[in-house]
């Protein structure tokens, strides 16, 4: 056996569809509206999500065996760990060999830097602490004395948490060392990506609960791309990706609300006060993306004091006079995250990369796009013939 | 880490409510809900946080697709881990109820 997974078929998967009658339908309107767009299979109608989750579902459940030829879905940068680049992964591992009490959330732990990952520093004694919450890494900074930081990840939604954390008074030993990241500026850099040409975005569900789908209105009007906000249920992803298609056929560039039971046009407007009331949007690297101009969350100077690159003299120099094992020179994460490489073009793949010795982040996170092919069987490609079986009136 | 996790609220308590998910009861923080919760109401809750009231009317749909997800997957499926993920996110109430 090959530690590589075989390709699931995707009929036993559809059948778990709460409602397959409606399944079929939803598909089989996909399939009408995407050949009315009258493309060639061979230069199909690219849409782009930019969430996790939504790659998880669309695996697990066999999504892309029912998706018509002509319609590629893209993973875009929807996995906050993936895109989190060396130089911050080094700031966490310098600081916790440095002699710092780290706390993370458990995806960032594997995560490569330059020379180390935090479990690479673990296994040599730094203090690494895992957990679920930032408000469980207040609860351990309240227990000591000791100086501890919490390594924040994470799109706007966790961002909001950590901000609350701050704004209700943890104790004076406790920073955050931020590399949260803001989704909507991405998705004006891979909007401009000429590799791409994407012509629409799926926005993810609960991002939008919290920043409302009026954002993306200022995005439409200057990209002139359609974006739709869609669930993370199968048929909420078909339904999204439906109406996605619907708009690239008629060419209007509109953002459509497909999630209405989660996601209002304002978001939680309690929330954004929090994030803003304490973070920055700042210029950074994002992995495989370049510079995104306002794509990173940074502390305000108002919080100077909680935050750890203020509060510590980072040395992340001597993690910087190393060069990176051949093997992860080969990893093409970068490009997976811009959507420009799927993980099985990947010579590393399934073979000397899978979950248990991951070389790049995308095989690290749950939410990276080679861990979910990895687990949910790669991508069940069964559209060979132009009908799918089970899948039409 | 993105999909979030619906609960019951049994219990409120400043910024802190008792919320019982499928039986187990941790405490999760309201800070960042945008709307009064009392105890029956439901609650999205992300990395600990509420994110969102959720309207009664769609709370019998919002719980389905998680129970299919915790009764029909198996015990190493990503999605199911990312929820009990985020139930073990809240934090575990000083006293049950």
């Amino acid at each position: 056996m090959s530690a590589r997974l075989p390709l699931v078929p995707a009929e036993a998967e559809q059948l778990r569809f709460r409602d397959p009658e409606r399944a079929r339908a939803l598909a089989a309107g996909l399939e009408r509206v995407t050949r009315a767009i009258g493309r060639s299979p061979g230069s199909p109608v690219s849409v782009m999500h930019v969430c996790g989750s939504h790659e998880q579902a669309i695996a697990k459940f066999g999504l892309r065996a029912v998706f018509p030829r002509e319609l590629d879905v893209i993973m875009g940068p929807g996995c906050p760990v993936c895109i989190t680049d060396l130089p911050e992964v080094d700031e966490a591992v310098a600081l916790a060999r440095q002699g710092v009490r780290i706390a993370t959330y458990g995806d960032m732990l594997r995560v490569p830097g330059t020379m180390q990952s935090l479990a690479d520093a673990q296994a040599e004694g730094a203090r690494i602490e895992v957990v679920y919450s930032v408000a469980q890494a207040v609860d351990r900074a309240r227990a000591s004395s000791e100086e501890l930081v919490f390594f924040a990840t994470g799109f706007e939604t966790t961002a909001v948490a950590t901000a609350a954390a701050l704004v209700a008074d943890p104790p004076p030993n406790f920073s955050v060392l931020s590399a949260h990241k803001y989704i909507p500026p991405v998705m004006e850099i891979v909007a401009e990506m000429p590799q791409t040409r994407i012509e629409g975005f799926l926005a993810a569900g609960h991002a939008a609960t919290i920043t409302g789908w009026g954002i993306f209105e200022e995005f439409v009007e200057r990209h002139r791309l359609p974006v739709v906000v869609a669930g993370f249920e199968p048929l909420d992803i078909l339904a999204g990706l439906l109406k996605l298609v619907e708009l690239i056929h008629d060419e209007r560039a509109e953002v459509v609300n497909a999630f209405p039971r989660c996601v209002t046009k304002e978001g939680n407007l309690r929330a954004q006060e929090l994030l803003w009331r304490v973070f920055r949007p700042t210029g950074g690297r994002w992995r495989g993306i370049a510079h995104v101009p306002n794509g990173n969350l940074r502390l305000r100077e108002e919080w100077a004091e909680r935050d750890a690159r203020q509060r510590f003299a980072i040395q992340v120099e001597e993690l910087w006079n190393y060069a990176p094992p051949a093997l992860s020179q080969e990893c093409i994460c970068g490009d997976i995250m811009a959507g420009i490489a799927a993980p099985a073009d990947c010579r590393l793949f399934g073979r000397e990369c899978v979950p248990d010795s991951p070389v790049g982040a995308c095989m690290v996170s749950s939410e990276g796009t080679c861990k979910i092919w990895h687990q949910y069987g790669g991508h069940p490609d069964l559209r060979v013939s132009p009908e799918p079986k089970g899948v039409g009136a | 880490m993105c999909l979030g996790v619906p609960g019951r609220v049994v219990h409120v308590d400043g910024a802190l409510a008792t919320v019982d998910f499928w039986g187990v009861r941790r405490q999760v923080r309201l800070d960042t809900v945008d709307q009064p919760v009392v105890p029956g109401d439901y609650v999205l809750n992300h990395v600990g946080f509420a994110i969102r009231r959720i309207p009664p009317e769609d709370i019998v749909e919002t719980l389905a697709l998680y129970e299919q997800l915790l009764q029909e997957s198996a015990a190493e499926d990503m999605m199911r881990a990312d929820v009990e993920a985020e139930i073990a996110a809240g934090d575990v109430p000083p006293v049950p109820g």
